[in-house]
């Protein structure tokens, strides 16, 4: 087994887990490369079935091409797609000019909380890495949630030798991370190695290319000549800027992402 | 193994490191240093760093490149690990830095457990503390083997060969005790990066390998595959007409054609087919990976089952005998139920008996009745009902266990050899 097998076998284990033990299960799929790299891990866990219903949050600031894709790939590989959306927040105006953090918060944050409350998930799959970001290094692979959506990073349960935290209590739910030990890299030698589909969006166009997604006006794209999976791999071997620079959330303040992320945010 | 051939790249070789030690003796500070020598960190980090320091009117700390929450960085505690990925020519690694507080065992715990190799770091001028003996006595008893220490600050105590000597002397006499012999034990700066990536100029009388140096000499986890097959049933799915039974190959292999024996259940079965769904790998399964298998005949099997080869079974038992640590806020104690989980099983058990409970800071032995947090003791537990298992020095992967208290995993526990008989409070 190579380095990418074990990835491959750590991550169908988690999955695995936690299908036998949530009733009411959800995975994320933000159309990004890791959860479309958790979808098809998804599938090969269960054999080709992705018994597990996807959920996107879109913000309606998402870039078209990745709705295209969304609805392309849904359709091409028959999983059951439940699209989030806060239209009340929407209405009421809410959008990045009225500060970023907070549209993070209402449009992805709480269009989540809405849509979990009204689907009654106990159990929602995230394609997070440890590597992304520091508050994210310190997650759990099955972390909690209380009744409000924050996580106490502060004072997190125990979890050794793949036993993890299936038990919790009413009105609380936990956050399930199949992806949290691979790196950026791992994810696209994966990808190469697998052949699978990933948006367009992350190949170079006209000198620049989106290295993470996420709402048009939020996410900027870097200088990049890569056209292929090959060429993005041999970038990101040499390249030593941090994969979420071009998003705006994360450099509001020093600790934006961590109080983001304390409130729910994935 | 695989038919392809692997790139390069993806086929060099990954290791995960903790780094433990007492609270505030360096351990984020090696970490972070590691992380700017090798030239691994993101561009900016080092800058933003130097920015929150000199906002807050603190000297540049390396450790800061690693503590990201704000609170961490306050009160200069680790409260959770963090990690750092960096290479070398020989492998990539995951330098894991786990907490050095005593009140977040756990989270140390959860860092260390799935590390392949750690280092112990000490003070050189606090010298041995209450945290360095804890952990290297949970290091030994999550079987870590490979080990080196770092006696860091030399800085503080004039790079002084006599002072390195003693405090290698004394923790290598507790070390011994619990029959570990690090394969390194070398002094380090790691504010100033005194033989950390390279070699110290202040320290000419030490000719043994820098930090970097020392982790290349661990050795890869040795393959599992020529162990006596484990399989544990995680889930049956019948998504179609097949009834797959799910799980990991934890050790051995399994073939098709092979005759197989569930334990604790007792049914025996033949594999007809081993099920993947777009793999690159065919052929029999080998430890690690995860599969699906189908029966010849069609078989009651639940969860929790744990296949073999029959000419080498698991034990199956109603009782167990471990040694375990506690971390949970309430006593284990006798009375309580407590669901005890060992592979996919799950069974609710009872303590039934404690051997004596050992102080791991101090090694001290004594007779109580009830285990508290962050103590080890040698414990007796009666199941509901059998489970299948191995004893942990025979079997890693099903001969480990946690226990559940209420919501949430409050212990860990090694399986020993059973003793005929020794099973009194
Ligand atoms: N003089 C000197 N100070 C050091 C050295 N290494 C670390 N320190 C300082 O020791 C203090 C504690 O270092 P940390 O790296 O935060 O300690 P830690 O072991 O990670 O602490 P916890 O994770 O909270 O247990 C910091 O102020 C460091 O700057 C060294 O080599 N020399």
């Amino acid at each position: 087994m190579d380095h990418l097998d074990a990835l491959e076998a750590q991550s169908i284990y988690i999955l695995r887990e936690a299908y036998k033990k949530f009733k009411k299960l959800a995975m994320l799929w933000s159309i990004g490369k890791d959860s479309t790299v958790l979808l098809w891990l998804a599938r090969k866990s269960f054999f080709g079935h992705c018994p597990i219903p996807l959920v996107h949050i879109d913000t309606s600031y998402k870039i078209p091409e990745m709705i295209t894709f969304r609805d392309r790939v849904a359709a091409e590989w028959g999983v059951r797609l439940v699209v989030g959306q806060h239209t009340q927040a929407l209405a009421e105006g809410m959008g990045p000019e009225k500060g970023r953090v907070l549209c993070c918060s209402i449009l992805k944050t709480e269009a989540l909380q809405l849509l979990m409350a009204e689907k009654g998930y106990t159990g929602l799959i995230l394609g997070i890495r440890r590597d992304e970001e520091g508050t994210r290094a310190k997650e759990r692979i099955f972390s909690p949630r209380d009744r409000n959506f924050e996580w106490n990073y502060k004072d997190q349960p125990p979890e050794f030798w793949d036993q993890f935290k299936t038990d919790f209590a009413a009105d609380t739910h936990i956050r399930i991370h199949p992806l949290l030990h691979w790196s950026e890299l791992d994810v696209w030698r994966y990808i190469r190695r697998e052949e699978i589909p990933i948006v367009d969006l992350y190949f170079a166009r006209s000198g620049e290319r989106y290295r993470s997604l996420g709402c048009l006006p939020c996410t900027g794209r870097i200088k990049s000549e890569a056209t292929t999976v090959d060429a993005i791999i041999e970038e990101l071997e040499r390249t030593t800027t941090s994969e979420r620079s071009g998003r705006a959330q994360d450099h509001e303040d020093t600790y934006a992402m961590q109080k983001l992320r304390a409130r729910g945010y994935m | 193994m695989t038919d392809t051939l692997t790139p390069p790249a993806t086929a060099r070789e990954s290791m995960s490191v903790v780094l433990v030690g007492h609270v505030d003796h360096g351990k984020s500070t090696l970490v972070g240093r590691l992380f700017y020598d090798t030239g691994s960190l993101p561009d900016g980090r080092y800058e933003a760093v130097a920015r929150v320091c000199e906002d807050t009117g603190k000297p540049f700390e390396f450790a800061f490149l690693l503590d990201a929450l704000e609170e961490e960085r306050d009160q200069g505690i680790t409260i959770d690990t963090a990690q750092a990925r960096f290479r070398t020519d020989r492998r990539d690694y995951v330098l894991v830095d786990a907490p050095g507080h005593k009140e977040f065992l756990k989270n140390m715990v959860s860092g260390a457990a799935s590390a392949e190799a750690a280092v112990l770091l000490i003070d050189a001028a606090e010298g041995v503390q209450e945290q360095s003996r804890r952990h290297g006595y949970l290091v030994h008893l999550l079987g870590i083997r490979q080990i080196i220490v770092a006696i860091n600050k030399m800085d503080l105590v004039g790079y002084s060969r006599e002072t390195f000597e003693r405090v290698r002397a004394e923790y290598l006499a507790f070390l011994g005790e619990l029959g570990l012999a690090p394969r390194n034990v070398v002094p380090v700066a790691a504010r100033h990066g005194d033989n950390v990536a390279a070699p110290s100029k202040q320290m000419p009388w030490y000719d043994g390998p820098t930090i970097l140096e020392a982790l290349d000499h661990f050795q890869a986890r040795p393959e599992r595959r020529h162990l006596p097959l484990r399989f544990p049933v995680q889930d049956v799915y019948k998504f179609d007409h097949r009834r797959t039974i799910a799980g990991r190959v934890e050790s051995g292999t399994l073939a098709e054609g092979d005759e197989v024996l569930f334990s604790p259940s007792g049914h025996r079965g033949v594999v007809k087919r081993i099920e993947r769904w777009e793999a690159r790998r065919t052929g029999p399964a080998e430890a690690g990976e995860s599969i699906g298998i189908t029966l010849t005949e069609q078989l009651f099997i639940e969860r929790g089952d744990i296949l073999s080869h029959p000419s080498h079974p698991p034990r199956v038992s109603q009782r167990l005998q471990a040694r375990l640590f506690w971390l949970g806020n309430r006593h284990l104690a006798a009375g309580r139920p407590y669901v005890l989980k060992l592979t996919t099983q799950e069974v609710t058990c009872h303590l039934e008996g404690i051997g004596p409970v050992v102080d791991t800071a101090t090694l001290a032995a004594r007779a109580q009745s009830e285990v508290a947090k962050n103590e080890v003791a040698t414990v007796t537990l009666y199941l509901n009902k059998p489970i299948a298992f191995d004893a942990f020095t025979d079997m890693v992967e099903t001969g480990r266990f946690v226990l559940v208290d209420g919501l949430d995993v409050a212990g860990g526990g090694i399986v020993l050899e059973p003793v005929e008989g020794d099973y009194s409070i």
